[in-house]
């Protein structure tokens, strides 16, 4: 599932933005896409989450990201807390419809 | 029974031979310092000097970290080194390290304890994962994990490893090899690993006899033991006898002269005294082993194996994920050749749930599952063009069976140039494609299949087991696998003769290529290239520098003419003693 650049804070709640991506790249997260992943959410201020089968790991740890284990065709659900939250979650849903850049 | 045996019985454990040379001394047996980890309660007060702790061990583990890192690099090269860079990257999550802070604080619980805690969770759920691929992570992070409560429990490393040992553990980490190898380490030993993994590949680079797979011998060694490993036939003896001792050293003694004589040879080519040029490549299957294998004076990768990213993961590998691989071995090798093999595994790596075949020797595996998957197999060689810019790769496919295949071969190579080309990506569009020669169908059709292709290698391991219908696994009948075979001799002669009538040149990648006994003769038959073990390389090359061709070509002539394995090797013996008395063969 791809959204496109849709990355608007909740209305109602205005404290978090949640996504949902599929992973593309046939790899999957190995460790150079989790490293890109920890890269592109470390620039931003909010905080980041991701959720895979009821697991939930820090965005913006290697050793959580790595743990995923997120193999293609993965759904995650992706959650974005803080003051530039907006931005944060389009860069990474970016990240994910780009397939990392890789096939 | 009143026997006076206070002498300790010999002992001998087979193993698999990762890293040659021959070494006797005290065992030291290693039992990863897993650090006994108590559950303490701290006050409020004690919370940042716990802490200060956590980072002060956090900084001397990333320091430990950095020195093998760097002195793997200087040792090992940077390729081999990159082994290392994933337990820096997690030493260096500040995330982790922050909520291991957290809890301390929070929890009120000695730092050991939360570290231990909080980096098994993600141990456990990556042993959970049926990804090998995510095992080897876990190793990972148990290594980094260990390292870290070692140092806050302010331990040294090898506190009481004195003297010189030969180190027997149940498994070899690479940091380990690493580590131990700037202490005065005699050989390695250990119950798990094989002669591909990180340690083997290190040890051999560090050049540390290694004996790995050993199952038992953390059972069976304790620390003082006197033990002999011998890293050449993959053997350790526990408390050998004089003999076996006098035995060793004599062989110790002769192949230390033997590699002495080699030590200048590296930079030598590989041409016969009368200048008959052969290429001398190696056999590989990881990055890992190229800073190695340019240290032996490989003229270039005669046998690349792909198949590694496609085993040790489910699922198949990106385009790009193999693009990275290629490139980086064409990268490090360039200008010299690399020849890639396509993926040559059986289906049972691909299928899905129980996938079984009968007579899997005889099934789907190697090329005709390439063709059969063609949207897999145009992956693997747009990867490839992509991979060829520096115009020093070539490929090759593995369990060619008829002329047809090649030509299917072909059009997809085609077809993948194409949608390269239609994509404005870079590539080589002259690369050289081969095809191995190793099913006895494409034997007989060899110059039909040379007329397609820009080169031949013969992978000697199934030919044989092919033509002389042999399972070499099946211990009942394996004593008739023989690559000295006349029929296989003869076979083998055929497809030089074909490649050569077609003008292009005929390899050989199977283990007959690093057969000391089997140089002259392939070299007199007029073989072209061979590729071995890195390992073996220097000897092949010794053993080619040493003899002229034309004498070359009279030994395999004769070879020829005999009926049966026991006259040519014995005849082989009998020209080897003679004209190479310095060759160390086995039995």
């Amino acid at each position: 599932m791809v959204f496109r650049n849709a990355c608007p804070t909740n209305v109602l709640t205005r404290t978090m933005i949640q996504r949902e991506v599929t992973v593309r790249n046939r790899a999957g997260l190995h460790t150079r896409p989790a490293a890109t992943l920890v890269k592109t959410a470390a620039r931003f201020n909010a905080e980041f989450f991701i959720e895979k089968d009821g697991m939930e790991i820090n965005g913006k740890s290697i050793i959580g990201v790595m743990t995923l284990a997120a193999e293609q065709g993965s759904v995650l659900q992706l959650r974005f807390e803080g003051t530039d939250e907006e931005a944060a979650c389009a860069a990474v849903v970016e990240l994910f419809e780009r397939g990392f850049d890789e096939t | 029974m009143q026997e006076s045996s206070s002498i300790p019985q010999e002992i001998i454990l087979k193993g698999i031979p990762a890293a040659p040379g021959i070494a006797m001394g005290a065992a030291y047996l290693y039992s990863k310092q897993i650090p006994r980890i108590e559950m303490k309660s701290i006050s409020q007060d004690d919370v940042e000097s716990e802490k200060d702790r956590m980072r002060a061990a956090n900084a001397r583990s990333e320091k430990e970290l950095q020195k093998i890192l760097a002195f793997a690099e200087q040792k090992l090269g940077s390729q081999t080194a990159k082994i290392f860079e994933a337990q820096i990257m997690i030493l260096n999550d500040s995330i982790l390290m922050g909520a291991i802070e957290k809890r301390i604080a929070k929890e009120l619980k000695n730092a050991e304890y939360i570290v231990a805690d909080e980096i098994g969770k993600y141990k456990r759920m990556m042993l959970a994962s049926p990804d090998e691929y995510m095992h080897e992570r876990a190793r990972d992070v148990d290594d980094v994990m260990n390292r870290i409560i070692r140092n806050i429990q302010d331990q040294k490393l090898f506190s009481r490893l004195e003297g010189s040992s030969i180190i027997v553990s149940e498994t070899l980490l690479a940091t380990d090899t690493v580590m131990f190898s700037r202490n005065q380490i005699l050989a390695y030993a250990a119950d798990l690993g094989g002669a591909t993994s990180h340690a083997a590949i290190l040890s051999r680079s560090l050049k540390i006899p290694a004996v790995l797979g050993l199952r038992t011998v953390t059972k069976t060694i304790r620390t003082g033991d006197f033990v002999a490993v011998d890293g050449y036939a993959g053997v350790i003896i526990v408390h050998p006898t004089p003999e076996t001792i006098d035995l060793l050293n004599k062989k110790a003694l002769r192949l230390k002269e033997f590699e002495e004589q080699l030590a200048d040879i590296a930079t030598l080519v590989a041409d016969t005294p009368d200048h008959k040029h052969i290429d001398l490549s190696a056999n590989i299957e990881s990055p890992d082993e190229i800073d190695y294998t340019l240290g032996q004076g490989a003229a270039g990768i005669g046998l690349y194996r792909t198949e590694g990213t496609l085993l040790a993961r489910q699922g198949e590998p990106s385009e790009e994920e193999q693009y990275e691989e290629y490139k980086i071995v064409a990268e490090a090798m360039f200008p010299h050749p690399v020849i890639f093999r396509t993926f040559d595994v059986g289906g049972d790596k691909l299928a899905r749930g129980d996938y079984h075949e009968e007579n899997p020797f005889l099934g789907w595996r190697g090329i005709r599952i390439s063709l059969d998957r063609p949207e897999m197999f145009l992956i693997q060689l747009k990867a490839l063009l992509r991979a060829s810019t520096k115009r020093n790769v070539r490929i090759m496919f593995p369990m060619i069976a008829k002329v047809s295949e090649v030509r299917r071969v072909k059009e997809l190579v085609k077809q993948a140039k194409a949608e390269l080309k239609a994509g404005g990506i870079p590539f080589d569009t002259r690369i050289k494609i081969g095809v191995m020669i190793e099913v006895p169908s494409a034997a007989i059709m060899a110059e039909e299949i040379a007329a397609e292709v820009d080169f031949l290698s013969i992978g000697s391991n199934d030919l044989v087991q092919y033509l002389l219908a042999v399972d070499r696994d099946n211990a009942a009948v394996a004593p008739l696998y023989q690559h000295f075979n006349p029929a296989v001799l003869r076979t083998i002669n055929s497809i030089i003769q074909a490649g050569h009538k077609k003008n292009i040149w005929v390899g050989m990648c199977g283990e007959m290529a690093g057969d000391p006994l089997a140089t002259l003769l392939l070299v007199g038959m007029g073989i072209d290239e061979l590729s071995v073990v890195p390992t073996i390389l220097p000897e092949i090359k010794k053993i080619i520098r040493s003899v002229k061709f034309k004498d070359a070509k009279r030994i395999a002539d004769k070879v020829l003419s005999l009926h049966t394995e026991e006259e040519i090797k014995e005849y082989l013996m009998s020209v080897v003693k003679k004209q190479l008395p310095d060759i160390p063969l086995e039995n």
